[in-house]
């Protein structure tokens, strides 16, 4: 029950630090807590950072300081290493095109769902929209792989594999571009129309640039699912090569992403070069992280300016 | 005046404009899987053919297999559960001054600029040094099962996250203080307040860890040593057997298809106030 007594002035300044101690155990726990998942999600990556800098045939094994893995990845000369950075242009090439693509078509995509007049039609493309989400991944491929071979019989192609991947990012589109078109004020577009603006005119100069946050923010989650994709390349992805490689006499004449070259070395287990590659991965993450750091601070920064010249103003 | 009001409602110019994208879902998601349905009750001549059906479902290592990918999606999805839901909780209510957003993008967005294969085999490696140097013993070698359910966690943990998260900022913050000065102690505020106000968040975290599990076959290939197939598996060996062995691996995506609208049916049922969204992250 609750005592009903005056506390005295030390008994009240006891319990408001008490309560700022536990405060403080609190935030601290949950930091702890929550960078030490984040430690678990990037160990694997500080693993094979860490055994890039030596030649050992399998990870786990340290046989001195070495950076045969960069050399090798940087000659030219070596097959993994060409095999790599060939991947690598090829699964750039994938994503870019496939989320400029799905941007393009989800972006509309969302503003047609959102301005529909018939709720029907606006709910079943809503929830055709989710399917994919939901779907498991190899289901999906597998359709796409019954839709093109087995019906229209088609090979697989750079098509093909644009097209799965625009089926992996699309819905993420149309689910970032959404609560930026509800969040707007519907009264600047009838303002735009007002002021003599077309329709198109009035999409592209008002609505557009206001729901550009979340066409971004769609981009990047369609870029980074196409990299991060597997399943589907394996299926829709084509044979033979864009492009033909020369390493060694060698033609590099198979279409590989990185995904699908990294399952290829599975079994006979990573080759150096690839943990090297690994490392620069990392890297690159790591600089993304400091650059939002250091943005984010000069955004607390700003902030607090204002504040202060607010109340200086008041 | 009148006509240009009547143009403009005949003709709705935003609302036309998704029609690119509903003839893209119609030609590639819906009618691919209308076509997996076909082709799951016939042959690879598109006569009706059953016996498939009955190969499939009177093999008893297929039933094990269906059996084992039960098991590893279950145990995923529990220790998701258990290990998202206070992140994401520290993430959506704990003190202001985590940077919720910069922390999800951490999670959720970059590790995946590595490919999931490339994370696997890291993953694998990794945990395979661990467990020689510390108990010597390899762990995808002898104990497979532990292996895939830790490479399954590994990468299905920030989709776990994600759904939790976006139940939790909608949260109503003054019905656990209300709790809590009603004289409820911390246990009972969570069992009573916290637990069915994020009940939607939790299936739909389900969802997402459950699903992709049943299909991983390349976690369950290389984190269980070869030794784990599951659903995706089989799949996976059909299709890849030629366009003959579409048509068993429809059945068991129709398996599967069955199991994921069960899911969608069950967040439907809890989630009255319409699906969390998965944007906001930037």
């Amino acid at each position: 029950m609750v005592e009903n007594r005056v506390l005295s002035l030390e008994e009240t300044n006891r319990a408001l630090k008490r309560k700022a101690i536990s405060n403080k155990t609190k935030h601290i726990f949950s930091l702890v807590f929550v960078y030490f998942f984040m430690l678990l999600i990037y160990s694997p990556l500080i693993y094979i950072t860490i055994f890039a800098f030596t030649s050992a045939k399998t990870t786990g094994q340290w046989t001195g300081f070495d950076m045969k893995a960069f050399v090798n990845l940087f000659s030219g000369r070596n097959k993994d290493g060409v095999e790599i950075w060939n991947a690598t242009l090829n699964t750039m090439i994938v994503a870019l095109t496939s989320a400029t693509l799905s941007v393009l078509l989800g972006t509309l995509g969302a503003i047609g769902i959102y301005y529909s007049r018939n709720k029907l039609w606006k709910k079943s493309l809503q929830f055709i929209n989710q399917i994919p989400i939901v779907n498991a991944e190899i289901v999906t491929a597998l359709s796409l792989c019954v839709l093109f071979i087995s019906v229209a019989r088609l090979e697989t192609s750079f098509f093909t594999l644009i097209i799965g991947h625009m089926i992996l990012s699309l819905p993420y589109v149309v689910l970032s571009v959404l609560p930026k078109l509800e969040q707007m004020d519907p009264s600047l577009y009838e303002a735009a129309m007002d002021l003599g603006a077309t329709q198109r005119r009035a999409l592209l100069t008002v609505v557009i640039p206001d729901i550009l946050p979340g066409i971004l923010s769609g981009f990047m989650l369609a870029v980074t699912l196409s990299l991060d994709d597997y399943v589907i390349t394996a299926f829709t992805a084509p044979k033979d090569a864009l492009w033909e490689v020369e390493v060694g006499g060698n033609f590099l004449n198979e279409f590989k992403t990185l995904s699908t070259y990294v399952e290829g070395t599975m079994k006979l287990g990573m080759p150096i070069e690839l943990r090297s590659f690994t490392a620069i991965l990392f890297g690159v993450i790591l600089l993304v992280m400091i650059g939002m750091y250091i943005k984010n601070g000069v955004d607390i920064r700003k902030q607090k300016r204002i504040r202060k010249f607010r109340i200086r103003r008041n | 005046m009148a006509t240009a009001a009547k143009k403009q409602r005949r003709f709705n110019f935003r609302g036309s404009l998704c029609m690119p994208f509903a003839v893209f879902m119609l030609l590639f998601v819906i009618f691919p899987l209308c076509l997996i349905v076909y082709f799951a009750f016939t042959d690879s001549s598109g006569h009706l053919y059953l016996d498939n059906w009955g190969k499939i479902f009177t093999d008893s290592t297929k039933w094990l297999v269906i059996g084992r990918t039960f098991l590893i999606a279950f145990l995923t999805t529990v220790f998701c559960i258990l290990i998202a839901y206070p992140i994401a909780f520290i993430l959506s209510n704990g003190d202001r001054r985590i940077r919720k957003n910069k922390i999800l993008v951490y999670i959720f967005i970059l590790p995946m600029w590595v490919n999931f294969v490339l994370r696997t085999m890291a993953l694998r490696d990794m945990v395979n040094w661990f467990t020689s140097t510390l108990f010597n013993f390899q762990l995808t070698s002898t104990h497979p099962l532990v292996g895939v359910v830790v490479g399954m966690v590994y990468d299905y943990l920030p989709f776990a996250i994600l759904p939790l998260y976006n139940q939790m900022i909608k949260m109503d913050k003054s019905q656990i203080e209300a709790a809590a000065d009603l004289g409820a102690n911390p246990v009972q505020v969570f069992i009573k307040t916290i637990i069915p106000m994020t009940i939607p968040g939790i299936i739909s975290a389900c969802t997402m860890t459950f699903m992709p599990t049943m299909s991983s076959y390349v976690i369950a290939y290389y984190m269980g040593n070869g030794k784990m197939s599951i659903i995706g598996t089989e799949i996976e060996a059909y299709a890849g057997s030629g366009t003959q062995g579409y048509n068993p691996a429809s059945i068991l995506s129709l398996v599967m298809l069955f199991i994921i609208g069960l899911s969608i049916f069950a967040e439907k049922l809890f989630d009255k106030k319409g699906e969390t969204r998965e944007g906001g992250i930037w």
